[in-house]
C-alpha cells in the first residue's frame, strides 16, 4: 500500500527540485519550515520526531533541502515530511505538510474489531510495521 | 444633537397625543444619527408600494423591527423610548432601479439598533426582531435584509464554531490543500449496507469525507442506526486502507431535540469525528447541537437545506451573507456556501463574499462582493466553506483560483458517476486536486494553465483521463439572480 497522508501522496514522489519549489513557496509567504520523521505512521500519530527545531525566518530554500537530505541519511527506510507553519494571528498552525521519503515497502495497517452490545463495533487501526521494535520496523 | 429633523415630532405633547402618526414623525427616521460602535446595523433593500415615500418606508421598517405598533401608545413614555427605537439614518436608491430603468424603484435603507434590543448569544432573538414582522408589512411590496454589521460587543456573546478550520485540520492532520468530499448518491433508497459500500469506495479511493444528503434521516429503506453502523465500518476500513484519517457526515437531523441528541450520542459512541444537521432545524436547535459538539469534540457540518426560500429572490428575503454571519455566530464548522461554477445559484464575486464571511478574521467593506460593512469577528473561529453541487474535476483550477485551500470541494455525481467506478472517481478528483495545488505553489498561473495541468496529470493517471473526457462539456452557464448592485466610484487619491 501507499500511505496517502500529506498534500501530494497521490502524485509521483517529488524530486528534490520539486521539493525546493514547494519550500520556496512557503518561504515567500513568511512561513517557518520543519522536517519530521517517523517509523510509526499511524494516522493518529500527530507527533513525528522533529529533525531539529522549525526554521524560522529563513530566506534560502537550500537550507531546508540540506536538512531533508541529512534526515534521509540518518533515517533511511522511514517516513519523512516537510511542514510549513504560519504564525499569523488566527492561523498559528501548520499550513503545508507533504511526505518526502517513504520506506521501500509499506506494509500498511490492519483493522481490529471488538464486537460489543447490539451491533456496535470498536475499531482499532494497527500498523503492521509497529509489531517490530522501533528502529527495525522497515528493515528488509 | 437635537436639531429638528424633517417630519420628526419632538414636542412630547404632540408626539404622544394619541392617534396615528407617520413612522418618520414618530422618530424612526433620523438622518442626523451617527451609529454607535455598539449598534447592530442592517441594510435592507426595500421596494415601497406605489405612492409610499422611500423615507417613510425605511422608517416603517425601523419601526416594525423594533418598538413600533400601528398607533401611538402612551406606555412608550414609561421607557427610555428613544433608545429602543431603531433608527433609519440613510436611504440610497439602488443603482439600476427606478425612473428610466424600467424597474420599480428600490432603495437601500440603513437602520441602526441599540444593543439593548438584543439578548446575548441568541440568534433566535436577533432574527425575531430583524426579520420578524417587517417582511409581511403592507406598505412594502418587498424587502430584503442585504447585510448586517454585528458590533464586537455583541459578537463576543456568541461562542461561534465548536471546532473551526484550524482545529479541524489539526484533528484530521490535513494541511495545505482543499479537502475533498462527496455526497452519497442516490440520495434515497439505498439500504444501509449498499450505502456504506459507496462510502467505503469513495473514502478508500482518496476522498477525505463523504456525506449524507439533506433528506437522509431515518426512512423505511434505511433506519438511521443501520446507516451509522455501516458507514462507520466503511470509514474505519478506508482509514486502515490508506493510513489517512477519514470521516462521514452523519446526518442527525430529526423531529425533535431529544432524538437529535440520541443520534449524536450514537455517532460519538461509534467514533465518528463529524455530524451533520440541516438549516431547516432552526436557530435554537442549531445553537443547542453546536453546544453539544463543543462538549463532545465533534465537527458540525451544516447543510443549508432550505436557504433558497430566504435567499434566492433579490428583492425579498434575507441575503445568504447574512445567513452566513448568523451561522458563524451560532456555531457551525462547515457551511455550504456555493460553487459559482456548479449547478446551483451563485455569482462568483457574491459567492466569494460569503467565503470571506466564513473565513476572515476581519471583513473589510467590499461592495463588489456584496459586503456593505466592516465586520470584526473578534477571533471567533472560522467556518470551513463547502462547495457542492454540479462540480467536476475539470473545473479544479477554477475552484482553487476562486476559493483557495480552506474549502471542502464536494464532487458527488463527479465521483460516483465515474465510468470506472467510485474509487476511480475519487482517485481522479484527488490527483486533479493535488496536481493543481502543487502547480499553483510552483508559481504556475493555474487559472489559465489549469486545463493543461490536468491533461498532463491525466497522461499517467487513467481515471483522471476518463473523468476529463466524461465531463468535458458540462458547465452551468445561467445568469445569476443574486448579484451586487453598486456603482464603482474611483477612490480619491
Amino acid at each position: 500500500m501507499r500511505i496517502t497522508q500529506g498534500q501530494f501522496s497521490f502524485l509521483p514522489d517529488l524530486s528534490d527540485d520539486e521539493i525546493r519549489a514547494q519550500v520556496d513557496y512557503a518561504i515567500g509567504r513568511g512561513w517557518a519550515l520543519s522536517v519530521e520523521w517517523t517509523d510509526d505512521p499511524h494516522p493518529r500519530n500527530c507527533y513525528w520526531n522533529m529533525w531539529g527545531i522549525p526554521m524560522f525566518q529563513i530566506s534560502d530554500g537550500a537550507a531546508v533541502l540540506y536538512e531533508v537530505n541529512a534526515c534521509r541519511k540518518a533515517n533511511p527506510e522511514t517516513y519523512i515530511k516537510v511542514n510549513a507553519f504560519d504564525n499569523t494571528r488566527g492561523v498559528e498552525s501548520m499550513v503545508m505538510s507533504f511526505i518526502v521519503q517513504r520506506p521501500t515497502v509499506e506494509p500498511g495497517f490492519g483493522l481490529q474489531r471488538t464486537e460489543e452490545h447490539g451491533r456496535t463495533i470498536r475499531y482499532t487501526t494497527h500498523s503492521y510495521a509497529a509489531n517490530r521494535p522501533a528502529g527495525q520496523r522497515y528493515d528488509a | 444633537m437635537n436639531k429638528p429633523v424633517e417630519g420628526r415630532i419632538t414636542d412630547m405633547k404632540e408626539r404622544y397625543k394619541g392617534g396615528v402618526l407617520k413612522y418618520k414623525q414618530m422618530g424612526y427616521w433620523r438622518p442626523d444619527y451617527e451609529p454607535k460602535d455598539t449598534d447592530v446595523i442592517c441594510v435592507f433593500r426595500i421596494t415601497p408600494q406605489e405612492g409610499v415615500d422611500a423615507i417613510e418606508a425605511a422608517a416603517a421598517v425601523a419601526g416594525e423591527s423594533s418598538t413600533a405598533t400601528w398607533t401611538v401608545v402612551w406606555t412608550d413614555l414609561l421607557t427610555a423610548h428613544e433608545d429602543y427605537q431603531a433608527k433609519a439614518y440613510r436611504v440610497d436608491p439602488v443603482p439600476g432601479t427606478g425612473e428610466g430603468t424600467g424597474k420599480e424603484p428600490q432603495y437601500f435603507a440603513y437602520i441602526a439598533y441599540d444593543i439593548i434590543l438584543f439578548e446575548e448569544g441568541s440568534i433566535a432573538n436577533m432574527t425575531a426582531s430583524l426579520i420578524g414582522n417587517v417582511f409581511s408589512f403592507k406598505p412594502l411590496k418587498a424587502g430584503r435584509l442585504e447585510d448586517i454589521r454585528i458590533p464586537v460587543a455583541y459578537a463576543k456573546t456568541f461562542k461561534g464554531p465548536p471546532t473551526g478550520i484550524i482545529v479541524e485540520r489539526e484533528r484530521l492532520d490535513k494541511f495545505g490543500r482543499p479537502l475533498l468530499g462527496a455526497t452519497m448518491k442516490p440520495k434515497l433508497g439505498l439500504s444501509g449496507k449498499n450505502y456504506g459500500r459507496v462510502v467505503y469506495e469513495g473514502l478508500t479511493g482518496g476522498l477525505d469525507f463523504t456525506k449524507d444528503d439533506e433528506n437522509i434521516n431515518s426512512q423505511p429503506f434505511m433506519h438511521w442506526r443501520d446507516r451509522f453502523l455501516f458507514c462507520m465500518e466503511a470509514v474505519n476500513r478506508a482509514q486502515a486502507n490508506t493510513g489517512e484519517i477519514k470521516g462521514h457526515y452523519l446526518n442527525i437531523t430529526a423531529a425533535d431535540m431529544e432524538e437529535m441528541y440520541a443520534r449524536a450520542e450514537f455517532a460519538k459512541s461509534l467514533g465518528s469525528n463529524i455530524v451533520m444537521i440541516d438549516l431547516i432545524v432552526g436557530w435554537t436547535a442549531i445553537q443547542s447541537i453546536s453546544n453539544w459538539c463543543r462538549k463532545n469534540d465533534m465537527i458540525l457540518h451544516m447543510h443549508r437545506a432550505g436557504h433558497g426560500t430566504y435567499t434566492r429572490q433579490k428583492n425579498h428575503g434575507v441575503s445568504f451573507r447574512v445567513m452566513a454571519k448568523w451561522l458563524r455566530l451560532a456555531g457551525v464548522d462547515h457551511l455550504h456556501t456555493g460553487t459559482a461554477v456548479g449547478k446551483l445559484e451563485g455569482d462568483p464575486m457574491t459567492v466569494q463574499g460569503y467565503y470571506n464571511v466564513c473565513r476572515e478574521g476581519y471583513n473589510k467593506q467590499d461592495l463588489s462582493r456584496g459586503l456593505f460593512f466592516d465586520q470584526d469577528w473578534c477571533d471567533l473561529k472560522k467556518v470551513m466553506p463547502v462547495a457542492s453541487g454540479g462540480i467536476h474535476v475539470g473545473q479544479m483550477h477554477q475552484l482553487i483560483t476562486l476559493f483557495g485551500d480552506d474549502v471542502v470541494l464536494q464532487f458527488g455525481g463527479g465521483t460516483i458517476g465515474h465510468p470506472g467506478g467510485i474509487q476511480a472517481g475519487a482517485i481522479a478528483n484527488r490527483v486533479g486536486l493535488e496536481a493543481m495545488v502543487k502547480a499553483r505553489n510552483e508559481g504556475k498561473d493555474i487559472a489559465n494553465e489549469g486545463p493543461q495541468i490536468l491533461k498532463d496529470a491525466a497522461k499517467w493517471c487513467k481515471p483522471l483521463e476518463v473523468a476529463l473526457e466524461t465531463w468535458k462539456d458540462v458547465s452551468f452557464n445561467y445568469t445569476s439572480t443574486d448579484t451586487p448592485d453598486f456603482v464603482a466610484t474611483p477612490t480619491a487619491s
